[in-house]
């Protein structure tokens, strides 16, 4: 089943933000892989580290933040150490980004085809003509109605879903075989977000291009991803395939949040929900980083840490298994 | 572009607006900045000859006339008589106009040339020591006063040195009325520390609001975003920040064009430059009144003028201005 060689392979990986009152260390030593046209959902409440370990990947994490160690490889090759002329080679034309507001993420002063055509021209040689010729082909395959009466219209002309059909176009525009999209619906109406979706399933699909998909929305999950890797401060609780994780979640903390889930059709007076918070980057405490809020929780958690290991369908972090 | 039309129209009616009342200042000058036939005349000219003079300048006329009179005057284009050198008070401004203006623009060249690259520089790579150095500069620019700047140019460069002239305009060329001293050796060197002296405070002025606006527009998603596409480092810069710093940039830089026009007086004075300033000042010293409130209404000509040029250059920049709005969904 597995791929020789994964696509994209994150070993060890650890993130910090040097601060006046010490490091945080705020992605924790996790390890996952991405196999080629595979989706790989990542869930987890916000500052999980869901979202850095994304940048981290693409190579735009904010400073101060920085890849304080491990390893990310992308068919077996190392990018996280690359400089930086080396890694915008990469970017965009290897692996794409689609970034949770599609309303901000277009230059407001530039026109569509503009920044398609710069993007296209960015990473192949094209003539200006020819390029327009591929932007009006990826907007028509992103759904944008009438492209070519729309290719040469601002950002600000284009309804939120629009714009973000346009940011996947973009995303698209060099075929890149791996893309990370950061909350990629978040920001959309409900009934755009199955759309937009679903487009990029399908696209996807039709061009065998992995997805590193970060979301907290656990149905979009279940719907589009092949893996599921769940975070907690930091660390990876629990990865597996997808129907392994929902039907039997094994970390107890994956176990809460299929619990928080309301199901249609089956009427609950109140959805279960885990006691406490997920804790500050500088409160996490020692040993396993779930335990204070963990119905299970038993002395060994409190001192030790626990490392993925397998258990049944997937890979878990916890002392149970 | 009919909304375009409406648009210039309504900036033009509030223009008018804004220039009547100027000249409704302009001529309240006349009642209240000192008595001009005590300055005209001698010490020894008779009660009588002083108050035939004042009749025949129609000073004793009801006021709300002489405003009328004088408004009907402007808009024909007749300003008055300068009291001090008996001549047209437009030929007389007129003349001084070119020494001014290109000593504006000059200036106002400078200012961009300098400050805009030296703000992206500092908002690109704010932590480097040529970064500091120029954040340092620009607190002197901005905190010395103009005259300070000038006297210690013109000790240095003009009297220690001795490379560039102190004063004056240096050599002109006539074009048809106007006259330019950019053309010749001695009119350019004449130029340099004067429109330093002038554009000094512009540019840090530019140069600060360039950084924090580069500063700002480097945090947004869409320049995240043109990172993550890989597009290269200029592209980003220059192509999607810089633009997107520029209508404030406009802005504070049309409306400091209106101000070095307007306040190039005190360089004028330092430089003894030949242009407005200088005869506004010898005007106030001689309350030559018609002069003053011809400059008044010129300089306020200019700020309306110049208003109208930057809001239409808005919508060059940015789209999201341009009001024809029938693509939007």
């Amino acid at each position: 089943m597995a791929a020789p060689q994964p696509l994209l392979q994150v070993d060890n990986l650890r993130i910090e933000f040097p601060t006046r009152r010490g490091t945080l260390l705020a992605v924790d030593d996790i390890s996952f892989h991405i196999d080629p046209g595979e989706v790989l959902g990542v869930v987890g409440e916000s500052g999980a580290g869901k979202s850095l370990t994304g940048a981290a990947i693409i190579g735009l994490l904010d400073p101060p933040g920085r890849i304080a160690g491990g390893q990310i490889r992308l068919d077996g090759r190392r990018i996280d150490n690359l400089p930086y002329e080396q890694m915008r080679r990469i970017r965009g034309k290897e692996i794409g980004a689609i970034f949770q507001d599609p309303l901000t993420s277009l230059n407001p002063l530039y026109k569509i085809s503009r920044q398609l055509v710069e993007t296209i021209r960015t990473h192949a040689e094209m003539s200006p003509s020819q390029a327009r010729a591929r932007a009006l082909e990826l907007l028509d395959a992103v759904g944008i109605p009438a492209a070519s009466d729309r290719l040469d219209a601002y950002p600000h002309e284009f309804s939120g879903g629009m714009r973000q059909r346009v940011v996947i176009a973009l995303a698209l525009a060099a075929n890149p075989r791996l893309i990370i999209a950061d909350e990629p619906t978040t920001a959309l109406d409900v009934s755009i977000q199955a759309q937009i979706i679903a487009l990029l399933k399908q696209l996807c699909r039709d061009h065998g291009t992995a997805v590193m998909l970060v979301t907290h929305d656990m149905g979009v999950i279940a719907e589009t991803a092949d893996r599921v890797a769940v975070m907690y401060a930091g660390r990876i609780a629990e990865i597996g395939p997808v129907a392994a994780v929902i039907k039997q979640a094994r970390h107890p903390y994956t176990h809460g949040l299929m619990g928080s889930i309301p199901a249609i059709g089956h009427p609950v007076e109140q959805l279960t929900q885990i006691d406490g918070a997920m804790p500050r980057l500088t409160e996490i405490p020692k040993g396993c980083a779930f335990n204070p809020r963990c119905p299970e929780v038993f002395d060994k958690c409190l001192s030790h840490r626990p490392d993925l290991r397998p258990a049944g369908g997937s890979d878990v972090s916890c002392w149970l298994f | 572009m009919a909304a375009m039309a409406a648009f210039i129209l309504r900036r033009v009616f509030q223009a008018i607006i804004v220039m009547l009342v100027v000249s409704a200042l302009a001529f309240v000058m006349f009642k209240f900045v000192g008595d001009p036939i005590a300055q005209m005349v001698g010490q020894d000219t008779s009660l009588q000859d002083r108050a035939a003079l004042r009749e025949r300048l129609g000073l004793n006329d009801p006021i709300i006339f002489q405003y009328l009179r004088y408004l009907g005057d402007v808009i024909q284009g007749d300003f008055g008589i300068s009291f001090r050198t008996a001549r047209r008070v437009d030929v007389l401004l007129v003349e001084r106009l070119p020494a001014t203006l290109e000593l504006a623009l000059v200036a106002a060249v400078f200012a961009l040339a300098a400050g805009v690259p030296m703000g992206v520089y500092t908002g690109l790579y704010p932590d480097r020591w040529l970064s500091r150095v120029f954040q340092a500069v620009s607190l002197a620019g901005i905190s010395l006063p103009t005259f300070f700047i000038g006297i210690l140019l013109i000790l240095f460069f003009g009297v220690v040195l001795g490379w560039l002239p102190t004063f004056g305009r240096g050599e002109t060329v006539r074009i048809g009325w106007w006259s330019t001293g950019l053309l010749t050796l001695s009119g350019l060197k004449s130029v340099i520390m004067p429109a330093f002296t002038l554009g000094m405070f512009q540019l840090t002025l530019i140069m600060r609001l360039v950084r924090s606006e580069m500063l700002e527009v480097l945090r947004t998603d869409y320049i995240k975003f043109a990172r993550a596409r890989g597009l290269s480092n200029f592209a980003v810069h220059f192509g999607h920040a810089l633009k997107n710093t520029l209508v404030p940039v406009i802005t504070i830089t049309g409306l400091q064009l209106g101000s070095l026009i307007a306040f190039a007086i005190i360089t004028e004075t330092v430089f003894q430059w030949p242009g407005m300033g200088l005869l506004f000042l010898q005007a106030i010293q001689f309350a030559d009144i018609p002069v003053m409130s011809t400059y008044l209404i010129l300089v306020a000509a200019f700020f309306v003028v110049i208003n109208l040029v930057v809001d239409l250059l808005y919508y060059v920049v940015d789209p999201r201005l341009r009001l024809d709005r029938s693509l939007a969904t």
